[in-house]
């Protein structure tokens, strides 16, 4: 039986939709089967962001209302066969999602594949609600900054209360990626410290990515960063979290400037 | 970095837009925003169905949306011992007036 993983955060354009594709590529890679699903309905981005968007022909409304079946619906990743997407409707209306449709279509998927992840919409509406009801684990994404901070601790609130687990009174994982972070501005004192988000919202830290033009880069190509360049800073910190999903500990390196003097110095190891 | 590098190393941008391109023509068109996929799908399981009984899960549907011209495969599996469907009653010979 799969795990439900949901990647929420309140505030919009922190990284969700980035961290779903290069976290569920991640994870197939190493040979997980993985699903993803866009719940970011009329607005929908993962199929873009994973280079599957001229091969839309269902969505999860579609599944839900009936209309086609959940294999039909599901696209499988041209790069890794173990990884598949089940998009958004880009059309339809949001209320179209119903409840239980939604854990329907969820309880078949836990079936098929080691990991569902939801990627969540912005927004503390029925949307995100909807995005989160069947998880077995969280991942909170928030960038070092005020806004953001306050909202994933709003989110985190939900996850606790809004949840089938919490409403069994069980217990709902929940991990803080902290994404978009910029050791240029951390290294000057103007933004958060990663401890301090972490003091403010206690929970376990799943990994910390670091602000990378090498996202921007996939995003265009249509490719996870991930899968895209391995290789590089943000990918890197993606496969580490991706491993500590799986219960493995993996040390956290916190990323440096490579070009500033103490990166020039750690730069080999921690970059 | 050299200008030759510069010249030789392969941007993202242009493919970022040719992608954007061919999506937004498809999502902007009147077929894009319509169910036309699912209509098609329906209408043409229909028309087999009349004929052989189908496994809904034994067809797989695949789009891939181009700059001009769309394809959509529509793949059927048929087993050699399908069951030969009965004609819906009113369809097939027309009932004479
Ligand atoms: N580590 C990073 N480095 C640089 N840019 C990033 C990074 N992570 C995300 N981005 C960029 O930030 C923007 C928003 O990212 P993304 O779409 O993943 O956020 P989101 O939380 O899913 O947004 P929404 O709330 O609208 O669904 C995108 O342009 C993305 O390329
Ligand atoms: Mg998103």
């Amino acid at each position: 039986m799969g795990k439900v993983l949901v990647v929420t955060s309140g505030k919009g354009g922190v990284g969700k939709t980035t961290s779903t594709a290069a976290l569920g590529a991640a994870l197939a890679r190493g040979g997980e089967n993985v699903v993803v699903i866009d719940f970011d309905v009329g607005l929908r981005n993962l199929d873009l962001v994973m280079g599957a968007e001229r091969r839309v022909v269902f969505d999860l409304i579609n599944v839900v209302q009936g209309d086609a079946k959940l294999a039909q619906a599901l696209i499988r990743d041209k790069r890794i066969d173990t990884l598949s997407l089940l998009p958004a409707s880009q059309t339809r209306d949001k209320d179209a999602l119903t409840i239980e449709g939604v854990d329907k279509v969820i309880a078949e998927l836990k079936e098929k594949f080691d990991w569902v992840i939801c990627d969540s919409p912005a927004g503390i509406e029925r949307g995100a609600l909807l995005a989160m009801r069947n998880a077995d684990l969280a991942v909170v994404v928030t960038n070092p900054e005020v806004s953001s901070v306050r909202d994933s601790d709003r989110i985190i609130g939900m996850l606790d209360s809004k949840t089938l687990r919490a409403e069994k009174g069980e217990r709902i994982d929940k991990f803080l990626l902290v994404t978009r972070y910029d050791p240029q501005r951390a290294a000057r004192n103007e933004m958060l410290k990663v401890d301090d988000v972490l003091e403010i919202l206690s929970i376990p830290l799943l990994g910390i990515i670091p602000e990378s033009e090498e996202v921007l880069k996939a995003s265009n190509i249509g490719s996870p960063v991930t899968l895209n360049n391995p290789n590089s800073a943000p990918s890197k910190a993606y496969f580490d979290a991706a491993r500590r999903l799986k219960g493995e500990t993996v040390e956290v390196v916190v990323p440096m400037d490579r070009k500033g003097f103490m990166g020039r110095l750690f730069g080999r190891r921690v970059a | 970095m050299s200008l030759f590098d510069i010249f030789r190393k392969r941007t993202t941008a242009p493919v970022a837009r040719d992608r954007l391109q061919v999506l937004l023509a498809h999502e902007r068109s009147v077929i894009g925003k319509s169910d036309l996929i699912a209509i098609l799908q329906e209408e043409i399981l229909a028309v087999i169905a009349k004929h052989i009984s189908v496994d809904r899960d034994a067809v797989q549907i695949k789009l891939d949306r181009g700059a001009s011209f769309s394809t959509l495969e529509i793949d059927v599996e048929v087993p050699l011992n399908a069951k030969v469907a009965k004609p819906p009653t009113g369809a097939g010979v027309p009932a004479s007036a």
